[in-house]
This record gives C-alpha cells, structure tokens and sequence, in this order.
C-alpha cells in the first residue's frame, strides 16, 4: 500500500514479520525459470525425477547442517515431503503414462500449495512458500540446472533484499553476517522465512504489494514501513526512530536486571514455570527470583516408559544446582486430566477432569509414586527445594502425601541414603479447597488459575465455543485468589499463582489488588512482567 | 484398546492435540517420522467421520488440518502395533517434545 509521495522518496506499509532496522542498496531477487523440459521415454523421466529429488534432499540436508537449530528443524518438513511416497508415488504414475518429469513434480506440487493458499488458517497458508520453494529446487535441477544449489549473489552489507516470497532455504544463502533487511511483496508474519528472520534479528515486512525498482531503500520492521530512494529528511527520521527502538529495548533490559520488583512499597517476588530442565536455556531465566513451577509429566514420556529413581533424582538435582540459593517448587506428577499417561492415567473414564488425576492418582499409585518421592527426598538434601501437590480436595489428602513422604524419607534413612522431607504445598485449583483453605496445613499455596477457573466457571478450558464465558477475572475466581491470599498472609504461608494469568499483562494488576506478591510466569514473559509492575508502581496504567 | 476387522485385530488410541498450532509441519514431520519406525501399518484421523489416513505420510498428515484440542485416533495393525499407537499417543500427548523422539 502507497503511503505518500509529497517527500523525497516512496514508502510502503506491509506487515511486521520481524523487528528491527534495516539501511542500504535495495535488491531484488527473482526465483528465475529455466526452459520447459523435453519429454523422454517415460522410464528416463522417471530417473530424471528421481534424480532431481535425491539432488534436493542432498541440498536440503547440507543446507540443514550448516543453519542448524530452528532452521534445520523447517528444512526437515521438506525432507520430509521427498521420502513420502504417498505424495511421490502418484507422480511417478503420471510420468508412466507420459507426462514430463518437470510438468508432473510441477502440477503436484500447484496442487498441494494452491491447497495450502486456499486454507483459511494462516500457519497452514504459510506453509506454501515452503513446497514453492521445494518445487522450483527440484525443477531448477529437471530443467538442466547445475545440482549446486543456485547462489544468491553474495549482498553488500545492510542490503535490503526485496523478493515476492522467499522460502527459508533461499532465506539461508543469503549472507546476512553484516545485517540488512527483508521486503516481501507477499509472505506470511508466521512464515518459517519469519521464523528464520526473527531467531537471526533480521528485520521483515511481508505483504507489502508492488514495488517500484529503487537504488536505496530504509526498512523499519517496527512499523512495517519501506521507505525506497529516501531524502535527507527521512533518514534523518529514520535513525531517530531506530536510536528510540534501541533505547525502549534496552530498558526493557535494564528493568529485568533490576534485583527486585516492587508495587506499593512490597516486594513482588516473580519466578519463572518450567516444563522441562531445558527451559533454564531461556536468556531471562537468570533474572527470575526462583522456580514457581517445575512441571514433571515430561518425565513420563521418556523412551523408556516410566523414569526410575536415579533419573528423577539427575534432573531435580540438575535444576536444584541451576538455582543454586534460590528456591525451586517442584510439583509431583499433574497426569490425568487432558494430560493422558498411557499405562499411568485411566482409561475410558467418562469425565477425566472430574476423574481420577493429579495427586488422586498417585495415590492410588503408591508403588510409582513413592518412585518420585524418594527421587524428591534425595533431592532436598541439594538445594532450596519445595515440593506441591497438584489438584487436592481435602486435607486429608495433603496428610496421606505427607505420611507416604515421611515414610519415604526414613526408608532412604535406614537404608543410609541421605534424604530430608522438604517443605510441602498445594495447589489450590479446586474450588472446595480454595473455600476451606485454612483447614490445610500447608507450607505454602500455589494458585492453579486456569483449572481454578475452569472448575469455578464450569467451562472446559479447551472448549473454544465457551469464548468468554471463560473469563479468569470473574469475580467469583478473583473471590477464592483473594480469599487464598487473606489466608496466606493470616498464616504466614507464601501465596504464589502459577497459572496463565500471571504471565498476562492485563491480568496483572488485578492480581496484585487480590493481594498476590508471588507470580511464577513463563521465562520469556518475565520481563514484560516485570515492566507493567514497575508501570504500576510508578503510576502508570500498566497497559 | 484391542479390536478386531476384516484386516484382523488391530489396536486404537485417542489423544487430544494440544500443540498450540495445531497438526502443523513441525509437529506432522515428528508424527510421521515417529510412525516409520513401526512395521504396522497405522492411520490416523481427527474425527469420527473423516477417513483414516496413512500416518506415515506427512502430506496426508498435514492435510488432516487437524486443529488445537482436536481428538487424533489412531488405529494400528501388524505386529508392533500396540507399542506404536502407545508411542504415537505419547507423542501427542506431551506436546512432540525435540528430545527423546
């Protein structure tokens, strides 16, 4: 979309596929067609193809190894599309009955990405540049192109390279090592290109229409703008809105360094959720006050079934030693549910969120539970650690666990093996034991928001015909937060909630007002926390 | 869940996608490639009405659209059958982790 024309130079609007800055030489690249290709015998053509494809694969793979990480894992869907015979058989069948090689791989893969376009889900329309791409690297190399994949002309630095779409292997031949930026006339924010462009900082706008040719251009993939052949003014414009971009990030920074955040003269302590040991890799990590939530289904789905004790025992340690001081809250298996454990979780059970699950099930699994508490109690002995039980009703539930580790400790005892009972809490999502909470003995509290709220508003919260009937700030859920925390504060047990809410800005503030001081969020939602407590407490709207 | 057909007994899973996205590329080429590692023949489908497809082919995978908290059955006959609807579920289950699969 044409912006204006009164300045020196054209600009553009298109959407943000990655933020950032981008100032040089404008070039274009085209995907650039070969000739048609002459059909031989069919047995040749089928050979051709053949060929082509393990030439691809070939490219593919090496491109693959060189990006590495979240590149490699994209190239792998196209791999993935060569070795699949039920989408290569049909095309070795029309080859047999005399089509061209170029002309069959060609009309199979129209097919599959008009599909794609034609879908109303945005991932999936993203997905087309990916079999584009792979249909013109096998056709470049049926129609006599060297089996080299073709070379973008190594870029000036700071280029902004302009293409109608460009698919991530194209994305990755591309030298970005002294920067630039990426326009797209068509292209998808949640593209893999995108991906690719974001992971590597690169800024991109995509959909940005027809372009004129140009000499020079400022891509500002802030506001989604190109700006081609500017004038002294709007550079001038420019390098002041990158210097600003610069600065904002750089406090977003500087507040997530800051020990400690604070609303109303109180601490307010944010830890981080975890699934699993590789989530302390997050860069943000380092700053959280200490693990809210250390979830440990992911321990079940092992190759191996079921983990043993010594497993367990590796992976709390190693997160135990990550936190070093800081306090680390385990929670025992959360399975059952909408989180089915084959040979764990029952089966066929009409209503598994009413079911058996959570700490129900483990104890009626003692002989797998008490796996994961000696695991547990070895553990304590490492670090500052704290253990929760998932979905409890009743007190009595709280003092079966505390025996069966009690129990467990003084086995490990007995047997010579260093072990402790840590401190021992619950979550509290079940709304009967938010309304009774000070008949629990617990060490601490850990709201469950979103089963809290799925069991107060009795909605399903993976039913998205519900829309906001599922809403975490009813007030009948904000009630039992309040009435959690009262508690808390009476009882000197700390109050943390682990949920989705935490990790959402506009929740935040309620929140707080219901007497929250502990929120365990997910890593890469810690400083943006971090920033609308800081915005409150210094009065602002915290939007 | 143990049953039997024409094409003899086979085993059958359910499981709830609860990928953020849905049974896209990253998720369908984990599928798929997790499904080839069985001898039996598996299909997948993601709901009562729509046709069984061969979970070993990541186009027709990809084609399932199957979106966010939609029910994958699964239904495998051959040998391994019951060790590749459990693997499959578990796949699903826990979200297609990048390590152990």
């Amino acid at each position: 979309m044409m912006m204006r024309a009164d300045v020196a130079g054209l600009s553009f609007r298109g959407r943000t596929a990655s933020i950032g800055f981008a100032r040089g030489p404008f070039i274009r690249i085209s995907a650039g067609e070969n000739g048609e290709r002459v059909a031989g015998e069919p047995q040749d053509e089928a050979l051709a193809l053949r060929e082509a494809i393990q030439a691809s694969s070939e490219q593919i793979a090496e491109l693959a190894s060189a990006a590495g990480g979240e590149a490699a894992q994209i190239l792998e869907f196209q791999v993935a599309l060569l070795e699949d015979e039920d989408f290569i058989e049909p095309i070795f069948a029309d080859i047999s009955q005399g089509a061209a090689a170029d002309k069959a791989w060609s009309s199979a893969l129209d097919e599959q990405i008009a599909d794609y376009t034609s879908a109303s889900d945005e991932y999936l329309q993203a997905r087309s540049s990916d079999l584009a791409d792979l249909r013109d690297r096998v056709l470049h190399i049926l129609r006599g192109g060297e089996t080299q994949a073709p070379k973008i002309p190594k870029t000036p630095g700071g280029a902004v390279i302009c293409a109608d779409d460009l698919p991530p292997s194209r994305f990755l031949e591309i030298d970005w090592s002294a920067g630039g930026g990426l326009a797209l006339l068509r292209g998808s924010p949640t593209s893999h290109v995108a991906m690719l462009a974001r992971a590597r900082g690169i800024p991109m706008v995509v959909q940005l229409g027809a372009l004129p040719d140009a000499a020079t251009a400022l891509l500002d993939g802030e506001s989604a703008t190109l700006e081609l052949d500017p004038g002294t003014e709007q550079i001038t414009l420019f390098e002041r809105r990158r210097e600003a971009h610069r600065k904002s990030r750089a406090s977003a920074r500087a507040i997530l360094r800051r020990p400690a955040a604070t609303w109303r003269g109180e601490r307010i302590r944010l830890l981080i959720n975890i699934q699993r040991v590789e989530d302390l890799e997050h860069a943000d990590a380092q700053y959280a006050d200490g693990i809210g939530l250390m979830r440990t289904e992911f321990l079940l789905s092992g190759p191996d079934g079921m983990p043993d004790e010594e497993t367990q025992y590796r992976v709390y340690d190693a997160v135990l030693r990550w936190a070093d001081k800081k306090p680390v809250t385990i929670r025992t298996f959360d399975a059952g549910g909408d989180k089915p454990v084959a040979g764990f979780t029952p089966e066929g059970e009409a209503n598994p969120f009413l079911g058996l699950r959570g700490l129900r099930l483990c104890l009626v699994r003692p002989d797998l539970f008490k796996v994961q508490l000696r695991a547990l109690a070895r553990a304590a002995m490492r670090g500052n650690l704290k253990v929760m039980f998932p979905m409890v009703t009743l007190p009595a539930e709280l003092e079966a666990a505390r025996a069966l580790f009690a129990e467990t400790v003084a086995d490990l005892k007995a047997e010579g093996i260093g072990a402790m009972l840590p401190e021992l809490g619950i979550m509290v999502e079940v709304p009967a034991a938010a309304m009774a909470i000070g008949d629990f003995k617990a060490a601490f509290f850990s709201i469950g928001s979103n089963d809290l709220a799925q069991y107060v508003l009795a909605c399903d919260r993976s039913n998205g015909a519900l829309g906001t009937l599922m809403d975490p700030l009813h007030p009948a859920v904000l009630e039992l937060i309040v009435r959690t925390a009262e508690h808390g504060r009476r009882a000197g047990a700390p109050v943390s909630l682990c949920g989705d809410m935490a990790s959402d800005p506009h929740c935040v503030p309620q929140l707080l007002y219901c007497g929250l001081r502990e929120l365990s969020v997910n890593a890469p939602s810690l400083a943006q926390i971090k920033q609308t407590i800081d915005r409150l407490s210094h009065g602002g709207s915290g939007g | 869940m143990l049953e039997t057909s024409a094409d003899g007994p086979f085993v059958t899973g359910k499981v709830r996608l609860i990928h953020v996205v849905g049974m896209h590329a990253r998720p369908a080429v984990k599928l798929t490639k997790l499904a080839k590692r069985f001898q039996a023949q598996i299909s997948i489908r993601a709901s009562e009405t729509a046709d069984w497809i061969n979970a070993k082919s990541v186009a027709k995978v990809m084609a399932l659209r199957a979106p966010r908290d939609s029910t994958i059955e699964i239904k495998a006959h051959g040998e391994d059958a019951e060790a590749a609807v459990a693997a499959l579920i578990d796949l699903v289950a826990t979200d297609f982790p990048d390590t152990g699969a």
